[in-house]
């Protein structure tokens, strides 16, 4: 649905983005993480059709971007990182502007259907510019969705949002990706663990890894590490556990009262440990693996520092 | 096309809830309607009514050169130091459908002011016997709307370079002022005369049209004036993908 091959950007001589190749098949939610200027605005704004690439190709729903800009632009949902709306319409007359400009058939009756999915009925009448930070993010949501189309891209759908706006945005891109191909981006971790299907980090204009949350975390977690929550935890306790076959490494956390536990790979500890909190008189109060967060991860390949600038 | 229609009617709109629309109407109205009295009161003290409506179109002239780039500033500007640009931009329209839509609506609206200064030259016709020449009047207006449709759209290609309203009002009104005043230039130079005052803005408007003659070539100066400004327009807002 989305195919891109050596995609490369310049602003002035300063490459925002270099060779990205990749795709999105349909139905998939797609994650583009990665700091803030590591090119992920640039890229998607080239997809969105706003501009062309400087070489490289790439393709949205069989068309080229810069070729048949029009195509892609017809079939695309873009919701660009600060969602600019004019503060002088109402909801339901800036709705109707663009639709009318995506000639959307049943303006009416969609653009209420619209304002339902993104929650926003009550709110039709209001103008915008009365609209809180969290309503008009929606608003741009509904102007993405408007013409019902193939792909959705969406640059940092969840910013400036507070909690509970962030989880309904969240769950309306679940039920999105459920028919369209959606690609958005985030630095936010556990936004992509949770919502994509597959993830590409870009860094410095770079992809740096791209798989699914899980098949990251397994690549690059190596050996296993079990967190283990005592009363009353001490120095003693750590040896002995650092004296069980197969256990690598022990690390104490004194204030949560926790001890990290890395073992070597191919050993499960888990039984002989339990036994020797047990043994060695302390209550155990929780036993449970940690995965090596994605945000590890995250912070692992894209250690080298800020990137250099650029739009972002 | 019809997207140009949609955009125009949302720019024409624009203008009932803009305070520099309404600031611009009243101060075009109130000006015009001192002027109009002063003339028309002089006229009767001296028992010499001014005969037609150039009494009124005389001023109206230099007043809407000075006020349509408060009018036009916003068009492209607003749009892409707002970043909405980038949403038109994303929509399946052409850059050329976004500035026709632009150049429309507001051509439209002082297509409407100038219809209510209309009320002028009738007040006139009322008071005068036999009334003033309904035919240079309408050759007049039809003068006085070619010109504006050159300046709108002068407006709309200034504010395509720029992200900030009011730079490009006071963009266009330098413009606009250069063209005016390269007729007063044609005067002093031989060679270039013809060249010069063919490119005056003024001259086009004041030695034809006002004297009721519909001439082809002032017809095509600001006719061409106008498709060449929007044209830059549209390759300028093209510009803002490249950016």
């Amino acid at each position: 649905m989305i195919r891109t091959v050596g995609l490369t950007k310049y602003y002035g001589v300063h490459p925002a983005i270099q060779g990205l190749t990749f795709e999105a098949a349909p139905r998939e939610i797609l994650g583009f993480l990665g700091p803030n200027g590591a090119g992920k605005t640039t890229t998607m704004r080239i997809l969105a059709g706003f501009m062309p690439p400087s070489e490289g190709r790439a393709e949205v729903a069989g068309f080229d971007v810069v070729d048949q800009s029009l195509e892609v632009r017809r079939r695309v949902g873009y919701l660009p990182e600060t969602v600019p709306l004019y503060p002088d319409l109402s909801v339901t007359e800036y709705l109707g502007y663009m639709g009318s400009l995506r000639r959307v058939g049943n303006l009416d009756q969609r653009i209420d259907e619209v304002l339902e999915e993104v929650g926003l009925t009550e709110r039709s009448e209001s103008y915008i510019g009365n609209l809180s930070k969290g309503l008009r993010q929606r608003l741009g949501l509904a102007q993405a969705l408007l013409h019902k189309p193939q792909v959705l891209i969406l640059d940092e759908p969840t910013i400036g949002l507070d909690p509970a706006q962030i989880i309904d945005v969240r769950r309306l891109i679940q039920e999105l990706g459920k028919e369209r191909t959606v690609m958005l981006s985030t630095h936010i971790l556990s936004e992509a663990q949770q919502l994509c299907d597959r993830v590409l980090i870009i860094n410095k204009g770079s992809i740096v890894a791209e798989d699914t949350p899980a098949n990251l975390q397994a690549q690059l977690a190596g050996a296993e590490q079990l967190i283990v929550r005592v009363s009353g935890a001490d120095g003693a306790l750590a040896q002995a556990i650092g004296r069980i076959p197969g256990v690598a490494k022990v690390t104490q956390d004194p204030g949560a009262g926790e001890l990290r536990v890395e073992t070597s790979p191919g050993h499960d500890v888990r039984a002989q440990l339990a036994r020797t909190v047990v043994e060695e008189g302390y209550d155990l109060l929780e036993l449970r693996p940690a995965g090596l967060s994605l945000e590890s991860i995250f912070l692992q390949l894209t250690k080298e520092g800020l990137p250099v600038g650029g739009r972002d | 096309m019809q997207n140009s229609w949609t955009i125009a009617r949302r720019e024409f709109r624009h203008y009932f809830v803009s305070p520099i629309a309404y600031a611009v109407a009243i101060f075009l109205f109130v000006v015009l309607g001192i002027l109009f009295y002063v003339n028309v009161s002089f006229g009767m003290a001296t028992g010499q009514i001014p005969p037609d409506g150039r009494v009124v179109m005389g001023p109206m002239v230099t007043l809407l050169l000075l006020t349509v780039p408060f009018l036009t500033m916003r068009l492209i500007a607003e749009e892409a130091g707002s970043g909405t640009i980038e949403l038109l931009l994303t929509a399946p329209i052409r850059d050329w459908e976004l500035v026709l839509g632009k150049w429309l609506g507001a051509i439209g609206f002082i297509g409407l002011l100038l219809a209510i200064t209309w009320i002028y030259p009738i007040v006139l016709h009322r008071m005068t016997t036999p009334g003033i020449d309904q035919g240079v009047l309408l050759v007049a207006y039809l003068g006085l709307l070619l010109m504006m449709s050159s300046i709108v759209a002068i407006g709309v290609m200034v504010s395509a370079f720029f992200r900030n309203s009011l730079a490009a009002g006071f963009a266009t009104l330098t413009v606009i002022l250069i063209l005016w005043v390269i007729g007063g230039l044609a005067s002093g130079y031989g060679g270039a005369n013809e060249v010069l005052r063919y490119l005056s803005f003024g001259d086009h408007l004041f030695d034809n049209l006002f004297q009721g003659v519909l001439d082809l070539s002032d017809v095509l100066y600001y006719g061409s004036l106008t498709v060449l400004s929007l044209f830059v327009a549209s390759q300028v807002v093209e510009s803002h993908r490249w950016r």
